[in-house]
């Protein structure tokens, strides 16, 4: 048997969607593994969580009912000792915040090779992980010759896991060792909305790294007054302290849905794109033809934004 | 009180780059510090600034001999002195598991023992985001991944720490030390090298130990990942590409915007 083991991600009460996309991912590795899909979920409203967990496919689930958030000493204990218990070729993982803050160590602790962020997965034998480098320039495929192996796969890469399983739900036991827990969660805060909350926004004239300067921010703002838009930013421009955080579209940031975005000097990035791709019309200004932005966009030109930038003002002047 | 961080050049690659089998070749690659660990470069300094007792800040990196220059960098920026790890062996991997960067890394920590450890959160090349939790493990230290904030509290031996979440989120936890914490930019304004600071960084020491000069069998770099293929992504590109003037273009987008709604009154 090469089953595999799934784990799902959850945070203030609710299982991140990427939990259903682990599941569709572990489900086509073991059926090529020709084995089983286990699900583990380790903290919160485990029998909840386990209910919905069940969806086709899933042979069983396992629960690990260890306080209510996610804390990365008692998760890390918990897949190590399921995985000694199941014994799964795979370990599947969320390539999300959490699960990169205890999918190492799982691979540590049990002296298997680590692929992160994967975007595809092969099984031919031997395992083959497709994997992006230099931003998302590049892509890789890279193969795994020893199993079992830990992976994480990128979110919203696969496809949502539905429909209703028969999986036996299997409370696990595990003994966490009071020693081993070296962090503790204290609360979460929101980054606040402060002057604007650009999720409302209908238009939105975005700038990225091309804009360069600090000052050239004007000549984005003077745009925005001109089309009656909002500003907003991808990361590096809110990481410069250009803008606050509150303006920030992307993975970490905001979530925006306006009627327009008009990416400026944005080369769009997987976690920008997380961000803006709900967006009705996409319109992109960037030097690099290649840029990944363009693939979102509904229109685009591929120049230099201190050029066209002027020119656009004026028209809506 | 001691505190290393982990740094790592980093390759970029030019606009209109090829690809010839396996690689990229050397004329479109550009080297520079990771940018997550300039600002773990800049966390360490300024713990060093900040502190009445004396901090030792240490860089560790895994490379060859020309991200000297880059490490160099580091140095200049404040850091007071370097270790390098190679190996022949190293030269010929092609890709490491992080993990194995991790064993690297946890034998020159294992030496150094210190306090506190900053990692970048990722590398801009390879892009596991996967070392600093690995190194952790190892170390049998504590950690929080994704830190945008950090405080100290060397007495009660713990720091509170800002993990950044997806949506807007942010985790407040507090881990005991010694600790890794991997760094996320945005946390700081990392500074740049200044003329007396790159002087000063050429005379400061930078040691480089092989695998066996650290107890490791050249085997450790055999691991179980191997690049087997390099591609430019598809491209799936739908989009409508203006073309011409600035004025044409602009023109172009105008009615694009119009057509959406935008400058209607």
């Amino acid at each position: 048997m090469s089953d595999v083991l799934a784990v799902a991600d959850h945070r203030r009460g609710e299982l991140r969607s990427v939990s259903y996309e682990l599941l569709t991912a572990g489900r086509e590795l073991a059926d090529a593994m020709d084995g089983e899909l286990h699900a583990a979920v380790v903290g919160g409203d485990v029998e909840r969580f386990a209910d919905r967990l069940d969806c086709e496919g899933v042979d069983a689930v396992h629960t690990v009912a260890e306080g209510e958030e996610f804390n990365h000493d008692v998760t890390a204990a918990a897949v190590t000792a399921l995985a000694d218990a199941i014994d799964p070729d795979a370990v599947v993982m969320p390539n999300s915040v959490n699960g990169l803050d205890y999918a190492p160590a799982v691979a540590t602790r049990l002296s298997v090779p680590l692929a992160t962020d994967a975007v595809a997965l092969d099984y031919d034998d031997d395992l083959t992980v497709t994997r992006e480098m230099y931003g998302s320039k590049v892509e890789t495929t890279v193969e795994v010759t020893d199993e079992p192996v830990a992976l994480t796969i990128r979110e919203g890469e696969w496809a949502a896991a539905d429909g209703v399983g028969d999986a036996a739900v299997e409370p696990f036991a595990v003994d966490v060792d009071e020693s081993s827990i070296r962090s503790t969660v204290r609360g979460f805060e929101e980054v606040g909305a402060g002057d604007v909350d650009i999720g409302e926004a209908e238009f939105i004239v975005s700038a990225g790294r091309g804009i360069e300067e600090e000052e050239n921010l004007e000549l984005i703002e003077e745009l925005a007054a001109a089309l009656d838009a909002t500003v907003a930013a991808s990361r590096p421009i809110v990481d410069n302290g250009w803008l606050p955080k509150n303006r920030q579209v992307g993975q970490s940031g905001k979530v925006v849905t306006p009627t327009v975005y008009l990416a400026i000097g944005i080369s769009g990035a997987v976690q920008h794109v997380a961000g803006m791709k709900g967006a009705d019309t996409i319109i992109a200004i960037n030097t690099d033809p290649d840029a990944p932005i363009f693939d979102i966009a509904d229109y685009g030109v591929v120049g230099d934004l201190f050029e066209v930038v002027p020119e656009l003002i004026e028209r809506f002047e | 009180m001691k505190v290393l961080v982990t740094v790592k050049e980093v390759t970029d690659v030019a606009d209109d780059f090829e690809i010839e089998g396996l690689a990229i070749p050397e004329t479109y690659l550009e080297y520079d510090l990771n940018e997550w660990d300039d600002y773990a470069v800049e966390a360490a300094v300024r713990i060093a600034e900040d502190r009445e007792d004396d901090v030792e800040v240490v860089a560790v990196t895994v490379g060859p001999e020309r991200s000297e220059e880059t490490i160099r960098m580091a140095l200049a920026k404040g850091v007071d002195r370097a270790v390098r790890v190679w190996d022949d062996a190293l030269a010929d991997a092609d890709l490491l598991d992080p993990t194995t960067t991790a064993r690297l890394l946890a034998a020159v920590a294992e030496r150094e023992d210190p306090d506190l450890v900053l990692s970048g959160v990722q590398a801009a090349d390879d892009g596991f985001g996967a070392t600093g939790v690995a190194l952790a493990d190892l170390l049998d230290m504590g950690w929080a991944a994704v830190v945008n904030d950090f405080d100290l509290d060397a007495g009660e031996g713990e720091a509170a720490v800002r993990r950044e979440l997806e949506g807007g989120v942010e985790e407040l936890t507090t881990v005991s030390l010694p600790a890794v914490l991997t760094i996320q930019t945005g946390i700081n304004e990392p500074r740049y090298a200044s003329l007396r600071g790159i002087r000063q960084a050429q005379r400061k020491e930078l040691t480089v130990h092989s695998l066996a000069d650290l107890g490791l069998d050249p085997a450790v770099v055999d691991d179980d990942l191997t690049l087997s293929g390099m591609a430019k992504p598809e491209s799936e590109s739908a989009a409508t590409l203006f073309e011409g003037s600035a004025g044409e273009t602009a023109a172009e987008l105008e009615t694009v915007l119009r057509d959406a709604g935008v400058g209607a009154e």
